[in-house]
């Protein structure tokens, strides 16, 4: 089955209000995405990198909702977050100090990037957005907040507790699942019985499910999402449906609990290949635009490596430097003991 | 000279910090209309606004959650877990997050956070309701713990809390909410990390916190009658950090500690004091420390909490014991 058959099946649709210029945008960011991914993974490999959770199968799932946001919007991210960090001008090479085992949460600017730091404690971060949504709200500015989680955050008391939060204070908040049907060796019917967009009825606000990997369904879930939450209207819960085609990270094995037929039917559905095809077919991108894309993205990849390589082991002092804005007595006697 | 109770001193600096510093919110559950159980929020929410001082939801995950994420916003939160045992859902977001935001994102990001348990025992109170917590929390990086004792010290401490830049627990005795002291309420006096001398003596010194400084009082003073020992008593206010520079000079003057909590002995805060005295003054121990506590048992129920809190008579003869050491 080619994947142009697959396009064939699937719906005519409206080019989500883009134009082809930001169209083939889409395109050239989860390409670049891709390519940094895979980096990730080979640096790691080399030792340059500690465990890294890669994210490919789920291009689309994060550049079609991230490229939703407005400058002034917030972003709370899990560990799986990369693609939609760079669309959002992160530096990569500061976003994987995380990775590469120099600091913690991500050295870069959360408040500068709108983009909070990595957080790996499952739906922890979904009450931090809920919390900074309603700061927002507070202050009357008009931004929205969305909180990516997965299939597998949606079983915590932190997403039960923090959509609830949402639904009440009827929050400017996005509630963004990818659904990568895997949370580490737990397929989603294992970690629950229903639809993850139906919770969102009985929070009292609406859910909606949408294929993930297509990039335009899911930046007009996205778009639809942020406009109601823009007009003050509440909280949205997107179920993303994709699939991660990898390990949960390069400490893990999918081999001992995933048949690799199931992996192979999803790459049938490929995101940016089912995305390439669609901009072909209506000749908005041609073969040249994805070679420039992918060169593009070869050269992103390596001045990614050359950064993440060159960057050094923090000095010691560091473990020390931000615990406190103001260190209480007895502290800085720590510090020397530690420092010498 | 005015008289208050813990709970109306707390309730002005609320009041006060809300007054004076507009990004400050005050929430938890039934904080709002109610007042909150124990009243410290009485009436703040119709004098600061619905918009500053909110109920919410059974979720004190999310709302510590929540106040992390106010932060990023630039808001300022005092959050009210509303029991000690019903702190502990939120004890990932305290650990995980509230205790080490700062930390991650270098110092980008201060956590202005307060949180307001009401804590410990001695109020006959139901099952989880009478729980010493101090130790989860002063063992977490990057928090500071304060125990007020008394009226007038419970305002200048949650004000020091509202006030710091970085997350603050403050465990309000429950049993001394409506203890009463007069006086007037200000930020002067010590400061936010500082123990404090509460009776004078160079006998032996007694180290507590929260209502026991009200028991160790007693003690030093039938101690004094008794048998002419004249006991020091300090109240640590702040379980981290601890004052190690007044801890020393107890130690140095007096040679003789005795540590009293309502929290089981073990890894209890009389555990760290015991070794920081040793650590800073060994030379000047007349005798072992001390340590008069709860039990290393669950919280009992009312009719049998006097037999784990520590009595006056206990504090009495843990003192005379090092004292004729």
């Amino acid at each position: 089955m080619s994947d142009a058959a697959q396009i064939d099946g699937a719906p005519e649709r409206a080019r989500a209000g883009l134009s082809a210029e930001e169209l083939r945008n889409l395109l050239r960011w989860m390409i670049l995405a891709r390519r940094l991914d895979r980096e990730c993974i080979a640096l790691q490999r080399q030792g340059e990198l500690t465990v890294y959770p890669g994210f490919e199968g789920q291009e689309a799932a994060q550049v079609g909702s991230v490229t939703a946001l407005g400058a002034e919007d917030f972003v709370w991210p899990t560990f799986r977050e990369l693609a939609a960090a760079i669309v959002r001008g992160v530096d990569p090479v500061q976003y994987l100090q995380y990775h590469r085992g120099t600091w913690h949460g991500g050295p870069y600017d959360p408040r500068a990037t709108r983009f909070g730091p990595i957080s790996i404690p499952i739906a922890t971060q979904i009450p931090h957005a809920a919390g900074y949504a309603l700061g927002q709200k507070l202050d009357g500015t008009g931004a929205v907040t969305l909180v990516y989680f997965g299939d597998g955050a949606t079983s915590e008391g932190d997403f039960a507790e923090a959509a609830n939060l949402a639904g009440v204070w009827k929050l400017p908040l996005v509630l963004f699942c990818q659904n990568n049907g895997w949370a580490i060796s737990m397929p989603t019917a294992q970690q629950t019985s229903g639809e993850i967009w139906r919770r969102a009825e009985g929070f009292g606000f609406p859910g909606v499910r949408v294929d993930g990997n297509d990039v335009l369904a899911v930046r007009e879930a996205t778009d639809a999402a942020v406009a109601r939450a823009r007009a003050g209207e509440g909280p949205t819960l997107i179920e993303a449906m994709t699939y991660r085609i990898g390990a949960h990270s390069t400490a893990d094995d999918p081999a001992r609990y995933r048949d690799d037929a199931e992996v192979q039917r999803a790459r049938v559905g490929d995101p940016i290949t089912r995305f390439g095809s669609w901009l072909a077919e209506r000749a908005l991108a041609d073969d040249g635009f994805v070679a420039a894309c992918d060169d593009e993205a070869e050269r992103f990849a390596m001045d990614v490596r050359t950064g993440v390589i060159a960057t050094p082991a923090p000095p010691t002092s560091w473990m020390f430097d931000w615990v406190w804005a103001e260190p209480p007595a007895g502290f800085d006697r720590m510090r020397g003991e530690a420092l010498g | 000279m005015s008289e208050w109770t813990m709970s109306g001193a707390l309730n002005r600096a609320l009041g006060d910090a809300l007054t004076q510093d507009p990004r400050v919110l005050v929430f938890g559950e039934d904080v709002g209309r109610s007042g909150g159980v124990f009243r410290v929020t009485d009436g703040l929410q119709t004098q600061h606004g619905a918009a500053r001082v909110f109920d919410t939801p059974i979720s004190e995950a999310g709302i510590t959650g929540a106040a992390v994420g106010l932060c990023f916003a630039g808001w300022r939160p005092v959050v009210e877990l509303q029991f000690d045992a019903f702190s502990y859902p939120a004890l990932e977001q305290v650990v995980d997050h509230v205790a080490k935001m700062r930390n991650r994102t270098r110092g980008r990001v201060d956590l202005p956070i307060t949180l307001r348990i009401p804590a410990f025992g001695g109020i006959k109170g139901k099952e989880h309701h009478g729980e010493s917590p101090e130790t989860y929390y002063a063992h977490t990086a990057g928090l500071k713990v304060v125990v007020p004792s008394g009226a007038l010290d419970a305002y200048r401490l949650l004000r020091g809390a509202i006030a710091d830049p970085d997350p603050v627990v403050v465990l309000e005795p429950k049993a001394r909410y409506w203890s009463k002291e007069s006086g007037e309420l200000s930020l002067d006096g010590p400061g936010l990390g500082e123990a404090r001398v509460v009776r004078g003596g160079d006998d032996a010194t007694i180290v507590t916190y929260g209502a026991m400084v009200s028991r160790a009082l007693d003690a030093a003073a039938a101690l004094a009658d008794a048998d002419g020992l004249h006991a020091r008593v300090v109240d640590l206010r702040s379980l981290s950090p601890l004052d190690d520079e007044l801890l020393a000079r107890c130690a140095r003057e007096t040679g003789r500690i005795v540590v009293v909590h309502e929290a089981p002995r073990t890894l209890g805060i009389g555990a760290e004091v015991a070794a920081r005295v040793m650590e800073l003054a060994f030379d000047h121990l007349q005798a072992p420390v001390a340590r008069v506590t709860g039990w290393d048992v669950p919280y009992p129920p009312a009719s049998l909490e006097q037999h784990y809190l520590p009595s006056v008579e206990r504090i009495v003869d843990a003192v005379r014991s090092v004292s004729s050491y």
